[in-house]
């Protein structure tokens, strides 16, 4: 039999939760029980239920997790509306880890980090935020600012009310885009936010979220005085091979699939405007 | 050197297929292209170019990657075996041979892709030297000798005969096969023609283009030129361009229920060229036919060569030259663009 990157495992749904109208995240382990393969933060896989086709997802489950891993999939086409409609012990198939992790043991260690997520965006970062709790002494203070349209699509607020509020030396940050019943903290965009915190400038970045977010809190940033290349962030482009082949995600000479999905700011600064 | 005399190359291409499948250009329909060879079929063996290249053989047009069996809840992989029947490639081009290597450089790069990989290690591939090279050929420009292919066998063919030189112990062994149909010598005929051709190629039309701009140059000051604009207007995205091109290497992956139990994934050709080529839920990273033309001829020029030591992912078969139905192509962007540094 052919062993090939293309060939996927086989995954089983073990959990389902819904967060918010229209995010699910599904726990998955392999047919063994055990975790399907072991991946860093940030790293990506695809995944799908054989039918309509596959999608790539950030792996929102820290690595440090050793019994499962978890993804977090909005509904937004023919996939993930097949995605969604699953039910737990469905089998699936997952192939992966892709892309290039963030340097959370390089240049993350000993930092004091900021997080700022808007949507669905705090996926990826949340098995970064989950990896730095699991190693806390490793890392400085940490501050996190997440942002959503309405307080009902704030990706697994539970666990941030649960557990991030409550960790030592860690600050959380919660706004939603217009003032609705029953939320009495920040009403507001992110961009904005981040400026009226006042954060210290030498803190390292790792932003998340749709483009305009990322664009306007990039500018916010700098302006509050930090540098480039203290500043992470994630791409996004069609994909289909995973592995720098089917020639889909290039932005100039680099493949996200293989060269990102992480990036930073400086290194975007040399892709041609084109993502 | 050995040769065989021409009316005897249909016993030539008996013999090979009648030990191992035989693909070679063909007469189909009037035109020439890459096919299974069976007796009795029209080899086009003086036809300079096939319409498509023989990437084919390796990177099929469309090619099952694997079934999934479901049942229920639960699932199954199936995936094909990877024990490809040896086969011979007769009659690849200089051009054409060399965009294997540009397409390895993609396929077998880390993690290697193994459709691919079994299909080119179970070839021996004998190439064919060109002799009235045309036009449209600049693979010169590339520093590809038309009248000295490479491959596991090399041969040449004037009027009466075929020439024939192993370089490879694949070739050795596939000469071993048919050494009973052939003659020695030759050696003074195909440095006649080798002769001959190269000095038709020297004065052919675009043999000469210069790149040094898309060497010398980074992605950011090409990419900006505001010539792409005018330089794609009339392209009609209909993707033609991609898929003649030998190293055009773009696929999609698609599959669709094939039983009420069974979906097959597999692959196909995709084109930069097209629309929803990068569609995604979130929006499109290229809008205008303008960025997906700038993309299709910076990632031959610049991008590839970025990632690949300098070589660029265009071989110079010409084939977009006579092809395109806007006489859109590569030629005409390197010498819009080549020369001028814009500001
Ligand atoms: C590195 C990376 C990480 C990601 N991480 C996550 C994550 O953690 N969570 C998450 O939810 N998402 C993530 N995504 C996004 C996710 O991959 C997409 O949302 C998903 O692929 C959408 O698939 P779909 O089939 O449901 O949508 P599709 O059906 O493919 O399309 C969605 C929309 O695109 C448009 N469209 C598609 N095809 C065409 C066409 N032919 N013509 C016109 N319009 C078309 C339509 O408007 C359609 O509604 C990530 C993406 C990348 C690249
Ligand atoms: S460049 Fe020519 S062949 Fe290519 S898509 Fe445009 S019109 Fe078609
Ligand atoms: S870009 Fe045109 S000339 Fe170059 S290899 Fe492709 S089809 Fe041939
Ligand atoms: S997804 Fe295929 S090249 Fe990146």
């Amino acid at each position: 039999m052919i062993k090939e990157a293309l060939i996927p495992k086989i995954g089983v749904v073990t959990d389902i939760r819904r967060d918010t109208p229209d995010v699910k995240t599904f726990r998955v382990v392999g047919t063994d029980g055990k975790k399907l393969f072991e991946h860093l933060p940030g790293q990506c896989a695809m995944v799908s239920v054989p039918g309509v086709g596959e999608s790539m997802f950030s792996i929102t489950s820290s690595p440090t997790n050793e019994e499962y891993m978890e993804f977090s999939i909005k509904k937004c086409g023919c996939v993930t509306e097949v995605i969604h409609s699953i039910d737990v012990g469905q089998q699936i198939t997952v192939r992966g880890p892709y892309g290039r992790n963030f340097p959370v043991e390089e240049d993350f260690k000993g930092k004091d980090l900021l997080f700022i997520a808007g949507g669905i965006g705090l996926a990826p970062l949340r098995s970064v935020i989950n990896y730095v709790r699991h190693y806390r002494n490793n890392y400085g203070k940490v501050v996190v600012v997440y942002g959503a349209r309405s307080a009902d699509d704030l990706v697994d607020i539970e666990e941030i009310r649960n557990e991030w509020m409550n960790e030592k030396n860690f600050e959380v940050y919660l706004t939603i885009d217009r003032p609705q019943e029953g939320w009495n903290g920040h009403v507001g965009f992110v961009p904005a936010y981040v400026k009226e915190i006042g954060l210290d400038p030498h803190m390292t970045a790792i932003l998340c979220g749709p483009p305009i977010m990322i664009k306007f809190t990039l500018q916010g940033l700098l302006e509050l005085g930090f540098t480039k290349t203290n500043v992470y962030t994630t791409l996004e482009l069609r994909m289909k091979c995973g592995v720098g082949k089917c020639g889909r995600c290039n932005v100039g000479s680099k493949y996200v699939c293989k060269d990102g999905p992480v990036f930073r700011m400086d290194e975007i600064d040399e892709l041609p405007d084109e993502y | 050197m050995l040769k065989f005399k021409i009316d005897k190359l249909n016993e030539l291409f008996d013999t090979i297929s009648a030990e191992t499948p035989l693909a070679m250009p063909l007469e189909k329909a009037g035109e020439a292209d890459y096919g299974r060879y069976e007796k009795g079929a029209k080899p086009a063996l003086g036809v300079l170019k096939t319409v498509k290249s023989p990437k084919d053989l390796f990177f099929p047009q469309s090619e099952t990657l694997m079934k999934f069996k479901t049942e229920g809840k639960n699932l199954a992989v199936e995936a094909p075996d990877e024990n490809v029947t040896p086969f011979v490639l007769f009659g690849v081009k200089a051009c054409d041979y060399k965009a294997f290597e540009v397409l390895d450089r993609v396929f077998l790069a880390d993690p290697v892709d193994t459709y691919y990989q079994s299909k080119r290690n179970a070839a021996t591939i004998v190439t064919l030297a060109c002799s009235k090279p045309e036009e449209s050929c600049f693979c010169k420009v590339f520093g590809i000798d038309a009248a000295a292919p490479l491959g596991d066998v090399t041969t040449w063919m004037d009027e009466t005969y075929l020439y024939w030189q192993a370089n490879t112990n694949k070739g050795e062994s596939l000469t071993e096969k048919v050494r009973a149909l052939a003659e020695e010598g030759g050696e003074d005929a195909v440095a006649k023609q080798q002769k001959a051709t190269r000095e038709i190629i020297d004065k052919l039309p675009f043999s000469h283009l210069d790149l040094s701009y898309f060497k010398e140059n980074g992605t950011k000051e090409i990419f900006d030129r505001p010539e792409w604009k005018e330089l794609s207007e009339a392209c009609l995205a209909c993707g033609t361009c991609t898929f003649v091109c030998p190293t055009c290497q773009c696929f999609d992956i698609r599959e669709f229920r094939s039983a009420k139990n069974e979906v097959i994934r597999y692959r196909c050709w995709d084109s930069c060229m097209y629309s929803d080529f990068t569609q995604m839920a979130g929006g499109n990273n290229r809008t205008t036919q303008m960025q997906r033309y700038r993309q299709r001829f910076m990632h031959k020029l610049v991008y590839y060569p970025e990632n690949n030591g300098g070589l660029f992912s265009c071989v110079g078969c010409g084939r977009c030259v006579n092809k395109c139905p806007q006489k859109l192509n590569i030629v005409k962007v390197a010498k819009a663009l080549g020369g001028k540094k814009h500001d």
